[in-house]
């Protein structure tokens, strides 16, 4: 019979491969430009990766929100408001294909540390200030701009368009590498410490940079899929928060935004008193 | 009413919520706004716009 663990790894290598289906695109060194990119992937995936058949969510939020026509995208925010409600934080444990990517440079097998609490506030932060505000705000402080904002989370921060997309395409393309300066040194840099930090601690750009896993994780409270503490079984050995990585202590706080549902608790607990489930009126707590 | 009643209740409306954004911005052209971004290059995305 497969694990639970190995049914999750299954399922985050078909999302990642259908995420990222246009193979030919490293060859070719061009994007994929079919109707399919009205989409928008659930997970954190650039749709400037030759590889992606889907349009990025945060990306595509300040595209609508920077244009000329919109200064709100509801479109994308119906998507994730939708993903949200009915899978919370399980989008990132099951569906994100950089979630994958940093759960294989957590594999490296090096000693791991927690990440101290208040910096997992930080992607709140960057999802209001970045991801909502400047892309909206920059155009009326900036003539230059010609009332187009920029994508402002992509533009400075966002370490899965450096890795997805940077590389790839300068690899294949002469003129980018040679108008590269000092906005990709800041891309690169963030994206060698969080390539370092994942090594270290588990899922640290989820933890820490996320703004889609800042909107998941506020869904976490209420969505229909969520973890079940059955307390007439549980011994509160602890088992469940030491296993977690997450950092999150299932039994205090099963909803905690940060649970991304990957079910090791439900795996780890010697008396079976967790599950992972959509009923959400049956708990016996 | 149970707080469980109430996660739930909340969630269905939201869900209500989500389909009607997500209707009124197909309704006002958006998906064009997103497909336009993302088969081009994203300057911005690979760090250099």
């Amino acid at each position: 019979m497969i694990g639970k663990g190995i049914k999750r790894k299954l399922i985050q290598l078909a999302s990642f491969g259908f995420c990222n289906s246009h193979i030919n695109g490293f060859a070719e060194g061009k994007i994929y430009d079919g109707k399919l990119k009205t989409l928008c992937c659930p997970g954190m995936n650039c749709y400037s990766c030759p590889a992606a058949t889907l349009s990025c969510p945060v990306g595509a939020m300040q595209a609508v929100a920077g244009s000329r026509k919109f200064n709100f995208s509801f479109y994308v925010v119906g998507i994730l408001l939708a993903f949200g409600v009915m899978f919370g934080r399980a989008i990132c444990g099951y569906i994100c294909p950089f979630g994958l990517i940093q759960e294989l440079f957590a594999k490296i097998p090096l000693r791991k540390f927690h990440l101290p609490k208040w910096l997992t506030y930080l992607k709140y932060v960057l999802l209001a200030v970045f991801v909502v505000l400047l892309p909206v705000v920059m155009p009326l402080f900036s003539s230059a701009s010609g009332g187009v904002g920029d994508p402002a989370f992509c533009k400075y921060i966002c370490p899965v368009g450096t890795l997805e997309g940077s590389i790839p395409l300068m690899s294949s393309h002469e003129e980018l590498r040679s108008v590269a300066g000092s906005l990709f040194i800041l891309k690169a840099s963030i994206l060698v410490i969080t390539i370092i930090a994942c090594i270290f601690i588990h899922r640290f750009f989820c933890k820490a940079l996320c703004p889609l896993g800042a909107i998941y994780g506020l869904l976490n409270k209420i969505s229909f899929l969520r973890l079940k503490i059955d307390t007439k079984k549980c011994t509160s050995c602890g088992t469940c928060s030491h296993v977690c990585p997450m950092d999150v202590n299932p039994l205090k706080y099963p909803d905690s935004a940060e649970c991304i549902r990957c079910g090791r608790c439900v795996d780890k607990c010697p008396e079976k008193a967790i599950h992972i489930g959509i009923k959400h009126t049956d708990r016996s707590s | 009413m149970d707080k469980d009643k109430k996660k739930i209740i909340t969630a269905y409306g939201l869900l209500l919520i989500s389909l009607f954004c997500m209707l009124y911005g197909i309704v006002r052209g958006e998906p064009d706004t997103v497909l336009r971004k993302a088969i081009h290059i994203c300057l911005e995305c690979i760090g250099i716009g």
